[in-house]
């Protein structure tokens, strides 16, 4: 039915309308929201790229810290499937630490459940909660202040988030919990201390004694590893 | 591999999502939604992707999911074009064009309007259409001529209907044709 000879002229034309069609949305200015989150996926893929340069400095922290750290890779002395089964709920915890940040980061009249006015009765009540005694770790040193905790459910159990925030409204969480039937080697000095940039925000975590931490949050990668360390430094 | 911006596809993103939606608020979620999906996702796209292809697939992915859980539907669907024709800031007679382009596309089978969209709005190789549509490029190059074929007749159509309706204003019957789609 189509003439050749005269269909090319209309596809054209209609291809060239289209391409006028809402050609003014191409000069509007960004919308905020959209250019929020343009920026933190560049991030995301920033830290990507520069993954590769942290093998280093993860092995210049294990000499400062004293401690066996890793930021890839695990442990010989495992069997495969036990390393398996123990890297996929490692995977889990890290992923639902970085989701409740996710969740819990927007928050402004609700970020916690108890404040940090309240800090006594905070660790008192996570601690029972979480069958062991926990420590809350201090960073106002680095510039963030305690906002408070709550208490979520995690796959293996109860998990504590602690918020933290800085003066240019930075947030930290720090998610704890203990890890579904920790094999009694767990109980040795060798936390493993790693980075999981995918998820919702980049996190530092590691595993001790069955008990697993991750701090969470959108500052730049060094930064995150510093506050992770001393964070660690001060509650093992 | 150098940085890329993110923030430079974002126009040509939320061009192609209000032509594909027809409506100025869902397409910027759509758009915002594909971006946080993408944070979710960034793997897929160091597996070797061109960025701008791996956005417009992680964005069509998502429409076509919500579209079949119902979640957009409505807003491609039931465009009022009243509310389109505010987004339109040319002039008189080029808008009335673009009102009739918009609402044809909208009648276009949306695997139809992917594809021409993407090779008109965003001059797109037709191996890049296929690998954001996830299908074979020569259902790319079928679904492309069937989408421009029908364009033609849709863009005849209202034509013959409004020189019998004498001065009604474009718009309203344009809207009550859009409305029996539903």
């Amino acid at each position: 039915m189509t003439h050749p000879n005269e269909s090319e002229p209309v596809e054209v034309a209609l291809d060239a309308s289209l391409r006028e069609l809402h050609r003014d949305v191409l000069a509007e200015p960004v919308p905020p929201s959209l250019r929020d989150a343009a920026l933190r996926l560049e991030k995301v893929q920033r830290d990507a790229a520069n993954n590769r340069h942290w093998g280093g400095i993860a092995a210049s922290l294990v000499l400062s810290v004293g401690v066996g750290w890793f930021s890839h890779g695990f442990m010989l002395e495992h069997g495969n499937a036990g390393r398996q089964a123990k890297v996929s709920v490692e995977r889990e915890f890290v992923r639902q630490a970085s989701f409740a940040h996710d969740v819990y980061l927007p928050e402004k009249r609700h970020p916690v459940e108890v404040t940090a006015a309240e800090h006594e009765h905070l660790v008192l009540w996570l601690s029972k909660r979480l069958g062991k005694p926990l420590q809350i770790p201090k960073l106002n040193a680095q510039g963030f202040e305690l906002v408070g905790g709550r208490l979520l459910p995690g796959e293996t159990g109860a998990r504590a988030q602690f918020m933290f925030q800085d003066a240019q409204g930075r947030r930290l969480t720090l998610y704890m919990g203990a890890l579904e039937a920790a094999p009694a080697h767990m109980g040795s000095q060798s936390a493993q201390f790693r980075f999981e940039p995918g998820g919702a925000v980049p996190s530092f975590y590691w595993v001790e004694g069955g008990f697993g931490y991750a701090l969470s949050g959108l500052v730049d990668k060094a930064t995150l590893m510093a506050l992770a360390s001393n964070v660690y430094s001060q509650i093992h | 591999m150098g940085h890329q911006s993110i923030v430079e596809h974002i126009p040509a993103m939320r061009r192609y999502a209000r032509s594909l939606t027809g409506d100025v608020w869902a397409a910027d979620d759509l758009v915002q939604d594909t971006l946080e999906r993408a944070c979710s996702r960034w793997r897929l796209w160091l597996a070797g992707t061109d960025l701008r292809a791996w956005l417009f697939t992680v964005m069509h992915n998502l429409f076509i999911s919500d579209v079949r859980r119902q979640r957009r539907a409505p807003s491609y669907l039931a465009v009022d074009l009243e509310d389109v024709v505010h987004e339109l800031q040319a002039p008189p007679h080029a808008a009335d064009l673009h009102i009739d382009l918009q609402r044809c596309l909208l009648r276009l089978p949306a695997d139809q309007r992917f594809v021409l969209l993407l090779v008109t709005l965003e001059d797109m190789p037709y191996a890049e259409v296929a690998k954001v549509t996830g299908v074979p490029i020569g259902t790319v190059m079928s679904r492309l001529s069937r989408a421009r074929d029908r364009m033609r007749e849709l863009m005849n159509q209202p034509n013959k209907v409004q020189t019998d309706g004498a001065q009604t204003p474009h718009a309203t019957k344009a809207t009550a044709q859009l409305r029996r789609l539903k």
